[in-house]
């Protein structure tokens, strides 16, 4: 026998199920007037620094379906890769915001400022991303991942330096296509398949 | 300085299997592929925090919130509560936390759900609320029907509240099911079953707890959760900027 340890286990997840914009987003369920309005909408006010930016996409099951039933949070660092509550940060960049996909088509959009290079505990420095959450029906445990940029130096970032299988990189670069527009698309299985995280 | 420390690692053993082959919709909506893990970053070690001037007087009573008070719900009245802590068995305060679920004929209010079962004027299905400075929560609400869903031929939900946890940071994120002690159709439910670990799942399952109830009221069910912690030591809590 040892002495026993007094860490307790994390509770276990259960997915979100078809029906979490009740719980997370009830007036995009149609649950009109139980908040003044749903939690996340923007990740910025008004007067946040910083280029304003547009991302959309889809998520795509294993057999390249659209999922109609996602729903997305993001987390960011502000124009100066500081996070929202830290010392300095922009008090207009609050960093969090929650959006699903469209029940018709699956598209999502997330519309922000792009996050700066962000330094970490060991003084290394994460290219500019955003982190992302999703949950949905059959998705037991939420799924993070990251979005990054195809048109930022992304060499020097710790993460993306992990990953050994260098085509897959691709998977969380969001592609420009005009000035502050991007394209980042999520592939949870099979070809193509985004780069999900544990960290 | 604690909110700069490294999250522990998740212990992916103690949670869900991804693919699990009879809950058919995790079958092509799980990674095939490993996930890429390494230590926690600023980027999961932060996250965002929510006021208590985000609620509402009745955002965490289920009974009345869908009418602001006019008129309350059909459905067993429960109290549900408990406390939010981490890995070390640390309070969690001032923690966002969420519930949604079915009315109690097992119908949830989404232009999704076709149950024939009739919706409740007097139900929405939604509430919110933050824990104290001990970790403490609680909502008012109607205990949830079960209901049938197409899975297999014969599945049913076994009567649950979803919960979504906050934490203080984005690492912590997470969402869960309760359930509730006694229901026949936790042992024969496919999602619970994507919990391999017969401990973890009991752990999913509140206990009625009369000596909080209120006689001629309502009943209570406790809920305790726990979150990811950060590792505790003295050889890595730095100043930032150090």
């Amino acid at each position: 026998m040892t002495q026993k340890l007094d860490t307790l286990v994390e509770t276990a997840s259960q997915t979100a199920g078809p029906y979490v914009h009740i719980g997370c987003i009830p007036t995009f369920a149609g649950l009109d007037g139980v908040y003044p309005e749903d939690l996340g909408l923007s990740p910025i006010k008004d007067g946040a620094l910083g280029q304003q930016i547009t991302i959309s996409g889809s998520i795509y099951d294993g057999t390249g379906w659209a999922m109609r039933d996602a729903m997305l949070e993001s987390w960011q660092a502000d124009a100066a890769g500081i996070y929202p509550g830290r010392d300095s940060a922009d008090p207009n960049a609050t960093g969090f915001c929650r959006f699903a996909a469209d029940k018709d088509t699956g598209e999502y959009t997330l519309r922000t400022i792009k996050p700066g290079i962000v330094q970490t505990r060991d003084g290394s420095f994460m290219a500019p991303h955003i982190s992302l959450w999703i949950v949905a029906r059959g998705i037991n445990i939420g799924l993070h991942t990251r979005i990054y940029f195809d048109d930022e130096d992304n060499t020097a970032d710790p993460l993306l330096a992990r990953i050994e299988q260098r085509p897959r990189l691709e998977t969380l670069l969001a592609k420009s296509q005009a000035p502050g527009v991007y394209r980042f698309d999520i592939r949870l299985q099979g070809q193509g398949e985004t780069v999900f995280l544990d960290l | 300085m604690t909110d700069t420390a490294p999250l522990m690692p998740r212990r992916r053993e103690m949670q869900p299997d991804p693919y699990w082959v009879d809950y058919k919709t995790s079958v092509t909506r799980s990674p095939s592929l490993p996930l890429l893990s390494m230590e926690s970053t600023p980027s999961e070690e932060t996250g965002p925090r929510f006021g208590h001037g985000l609620l509402g007087a009745l955002d965490n009573n289920l009974i009345l919130n869908y009418t602001k008070g006019k008129a309350p719900a059909v459905g067993e009245r429960i109290r549900v509560h408990g406390r939010v802590l981490d890995e070390n068995g640390r309070p969690v305060t001032g923690s966002l936390v969420e519930v949604w679920q079915a009315n109690a004929g097992g119908r949830y209010r989404h232009i999704k759900d076709t149950y024939f079962a009739p919706l409740d004027p007097n139900f929405g299905g939604c509430g919110r609320t933050i824990t104290d400075e001990n970790g403490y929560y609680e909502f008012m609400t109607i205990r949830p029907g079960a209901y049938p869903w197409p899975n297999r031929a014969n599945d049913w939900r076994p009567m649950h509240v979803h919960f979504s946890l906050f934490g203080n940071a984005f690492g912590q994120r997470l969402i869960t099911q309760m359930y509730f002690q006694g229901d026949p159709l936790i042992d024969l439910c496919p999602i619970a079953a994507t919990v391999r670990d017969r401990s973890q799942l009991d752990r999913l399952v509140a206990p009625l707890d009369m000596q909080n109830s209120r006689p001629h009221d309502y009943l209570a069910y406790k809920f305790d959760i726990v979150l990811r912690g950060r590792r505790q030591t003295m050889f890595e809590n730095k100043p930032e900027g150090m």
